[in-house]
């Protein structure tokens, strides 16, 4: 059987931050780009981020994108390409101003100008005292973001297909990529979407853990489609554990509350952040303050009944200001955790929130490989952009606000960069090889044919319970092993799965099954990277290799699917224009 | 706790009908939707959309005995024990709690959802102060659940001619914002016995926001605007 085919020059797959970025630069540039998405635009979970966006302004104060440059590579942890953040760093201000030339909503100050608020890890002057840099809407700020590119789209006349999930990447026999098949939730077809050029826009992939801040939606289905056609995944075991998710919920409390002047308590009511990060207190990195957290719990100073959460107070902020910066907050506080933050702290919890690896790719979102001793040879035809991307911007740890600038940055640069791409190209397709598809086809086909096997939740259970366990804010090396073989033995359930329901139209049982498909290679990517990098950088804390070690293991991850294949490559620490940061010691 | 809820596959069923599900919410079972995670766990042949679990991405609207709300931010202890779930009312039933919102959608991109002003824009970001910026307030936190769209009669009597009090809160929502420089056109657009005057002030969708927004009192706005230019 072969597949019906689309033709278009372009194809995005995901409409999130950076996919509708994207896609504005090419409706605009007038070439033929079709959106896929498996939920509407506005759904997709850029619609969850609260704090702001990062960007050098300067309108509190003075700041440049070189403190910007500085506090993002440190926050990394030293892992960060450095030409990478330069690039995002110095365009930071043009995308947040874009944004606000197509019509977000952002808070204001008395002169006019967009409010930006203190964040984690962003400083003045290198280091010296926080800096206020996060440009927000209330904290509401990707809602708001994603509603304006959404709506920006609207104008533009792109057009989306909405409810389209992507099953796997077509590839020409010498790399090149030619598009993706996809299947219409409402009707169950499948289709074969031919481009000039690809872009993965598909956003990360927490819910391979049980307790995380992600939508349902963030099964790594890009991660997984690039696995499956080859392509390596870079980092993946760097994962940040937000400080403040809602203990016991695992919805997101922004660091925007700490930013406004909350902190948070042990179970002396003592603001114990002070111990662990004498100068920036509760607005250190994320990974040092989910870490000092977690230790608080472990050494018996947690709060609650099993003594397993710490307490976020912002009450001495003040009903006016609550509602006025943090309505969502106060919102999701009274819903999730039965406390009023105008009166109450809120209980909190390190959770798992973002994924610092992904596919790599170079600053202009082409996706890069080791191919023919070249170990960043382009993919013809493929970009990735946003949190299923690895430029690498984040290395080892993100900022906060800095997922919102790397969506924008990225999706406009990648859009930028297949415009090029497509017209140095020519006309013409390229021809599709022969049996482009089967593998979707087969995939499905098996999960319809299936009588008997796994049962697609349990399985889903299961990695989700075992990655929580094996792979958290302390990483310990029998917990890895035992965790690696876990996820193995899984990766052989997951091949079983069967799904009773059948039918044709808007079929949730068969996108589930599908999308475990793409979850269990992220996992496996995860528990195989983090068992072998035998250092504690960033959000990687290994209890048997205390230390960071530049010597060993300034390098990235990539992680193979055939056989969990690993090999490294060299950090960026050159970056565009101006001189190297090297790596010292991180004190906050 | 009961569960009674409308299952319809086009592929199979006939007709709508329900099914009953049995199920004792779990200690850390707090909303509805975690009960309706766990049902799909037993039958994963229902049908309904999710995403953020969160309140803020607008998927899981539905009618939760009678009243339209989202999933994943009502609470099962505020349910009674049995629990009555159907489609959205007035839209297309694609299959069990899934609709077709397209006609929503239509109306809500009539409304040209965006900031229009043809100026050439300046380098930095155009100004706005504080009181301008407040005018935005309980308009753009819209999530287009479609919770009031779907529970106003006068939708459901011409969704395709009605803009909806959703699409009509974002009418208002770019009216209001001191970007804008379409506000004429935007009332010319509205001024119209069906796209802006169906609304009979019921006030079913003010009652159902789960963002607590008012659509009615936005109407009204717009009412007074066109009474204004009108004098």
């Amino acid at each position: 059987m072969t597949l019906p085919v689309r033709k278009f020059d372009a194809v995005i797959v995901g409409a999130g931050g950076s996919g509708l970025r994207a896609a504005l630069e090419l409706s605009h540039s007038g070439l033929r780009v079709a959106v896929l998405t498996k939920v509407f635009p506005t759904r997709s979970h850029t619609v969850a981020a609260q704090g702001g966006i990062g960007a050098a302004l300067g309108n509190m104060g003075e700041d440049s994108w070189l403190w910007h440059m500085y506090d993002t590579i440190k926050g990394s942890d030293y892992l960060g390409d450095q030409d990478a953040i330069e690039f995002m760093c110095r365009m930071a201000p043009e995308v947040v101003i874009e944004l606000e030339h197509y019509g977000m909503p952002f808070d204001r100050n008395e002169n006019g100008t967009i409010y930006q608020r203190p964040f984690g890890g962003h400083s003045a002057n290198f280091g010296e005292k926080p800096v206020q840099r996060s440009s927000c809407a209330a904290d509401r700020t990707g809602h708001a973001m994603l509603h304006t590119l959404y709506q920006r789209n609207v104008q533009a006349k792109t057009q989306f297909f909405v409810e389209w999930m992507a099953l796997d990447l077509v590839r020409a026999p010498d790399g090149q990529v030619l598009g993706v098949t996809a299947l219409e939730m409402e009707t169950g077809d499948i289709v074969l979407f031919q481009a000039k050029a690809t872009l993965f826009a598909t956003g990360g992939a927490g819910r391979i853990f049980a307790s995380s801040t992600n939508a349902f939606i963030n099964t790594g289905d890009g991660l997984g489609m690039a696995a499956r056609a080859g392509l390596p995944l870079e980092d993946m075991e760097f994962w940040q554990f937000h400080p403040t998710g809602v203990a016991g919920a695992g919805v997101l409390i922004t660091e925007g509350v700490r930013g406004e002047g909350g902190y948070l308590l042990n179970k002396s009511g003592e603001r114990f952040m002070e111990r662990y990060a004498p100068t920036m207190k509760d607005l250190a990195s994320r990974d040092v303050v989910s870490r000092a957290m977690a230790t608080e719990i472990k050494e018996g100073r947690g709060v609650g009944e099993h003594a397993d959460h710490v307490l976020l107070k912002l009450d001495h902020l003040g009903l006016e200001t609550i509602e006025k910066r943090l309505p969502g907050i106060r919102e999701i506080a009274i819903k999730f955790a039965n406390v009023d933050p105008v009166k109450e702290p809120i209980p909190v919890v390190p959770t798992v929130h973002y994924q610092m690896g992904g596919i790599p790719t170079n600053f202009h979102g082409e996706v890069v490989t080791p191919m023919n001793g070249n170990l960043e040879a382009p993919v013809p035809g493929f970009y990735a952009a946003g949190e299923c991307g690895c430029a690498s911007i984040h290395g080892a740890n993100r900022l906060g606000t800095n997922s919102l600038t790397d969506l924008l940055v990225m999706g406009k640069s990648a859009g930028q960069a297949m415009i090029e791409f497509i017209r140095k190209g020519g006309i013409a397709h390229r021809e599709l090889p022969a049996g482009a598809g089967d593998l979707s086809l087969a995939r499905v086909a098996r999960l319809d044919g299936q009588a008997g096997g796994e049962d697609v939740h349990e399985v889903r259970s299961e990695i989700q319970r075992t990655m929580q366990a094996h792979c958290g804010v302390f990483r310990f090396p029998d917990l890895l092993q035992h965790g690696v073989d876990k996820i193995r033995a899984l990766s052989g359930r997951v091949a079983r799965t069967q799904i009773r329901d059948k039918s044709r139209v808007f079929n949730t049982a068969r996108v589930e099954a599908l999308e475990l498909d793409n979850l269990i290679e992220t996992a496996r990517a995860t528990m195989v990277s983090a068992l072998a990098r035998q250092e504690s950088r960033g959000a990687h804390d290994r209890s048997d290799f205390h230390k960071r070690d530049d010597v060993n293991w300034l390098k990235h991850t990539l992680w193979f699917r055939d056989g969990d294949r690993l090999e490294y490559k060299p950090v960026h620490l050159k970056p565009l224009t101006v001189e190297s940061f090297e790596p010292k010691a991180r004190v906050y | 706790m009961k569960f009674r809820i409308q299952r319809f596959d086009p592929d199979r069923d006939a007709k709508p009908y329900f099914k009953e599900y049995d199920l004792e919410p779990g200690p850390s079972d707090r909303m509805l939707l975690d009960a309706l995670v766990r049902i799909k766990a037993m039958d994963d042949s229902l049908a309904l959309r999710r995403s953020c679990r969160e309140g803020v991405c607008g998927s899981d609207a539905m009618s939760i005995n009678g009243k339209n709300g989202l999933a994943c931010t009502t609470k099962l202890a505020d349910l009674p024990n049995v629990v009555t779930l159907r489609p959205l009312a007035g839209l297309p039933i694609i299959r069990d709690l899934v609709v077709d919102m397209t006609l929503f959608f239509q109306q809500y991109h009539s409304v040209k959802p965006y900031v229009i002003d043809d100026d050439p824009m300046p380098e930095r970001e155009r100004l706005q102060t504080p009181g301008e910026r407040e005018q935005l307030d309980g308009l753009y936190e819209c999530i287009l659940c479609a919770c009031c769209s779907t529970s106003c009669p006068s939708f459901w009597w011409n969704p395709d001619k009605f803009v909806g009090p959703a699409g009509l809160l974002q009418a208002y929502r770019f009216i209001a914002d001191s970007r804008d420089k379409a506000t004429n056109e935007r009332l010319d657009d509205l001024e119209d016995p069906y796209r802006l005057f169906r609304c009979h002030t019921i006030m079913n969708c003010v009652d159902v926001c789960p963002k607590g927004l008012n659509p009615t009192l936005a109407i009204g706005r717009i009412r007074e605007l066109l009474v204004k230019r009108a004098v």
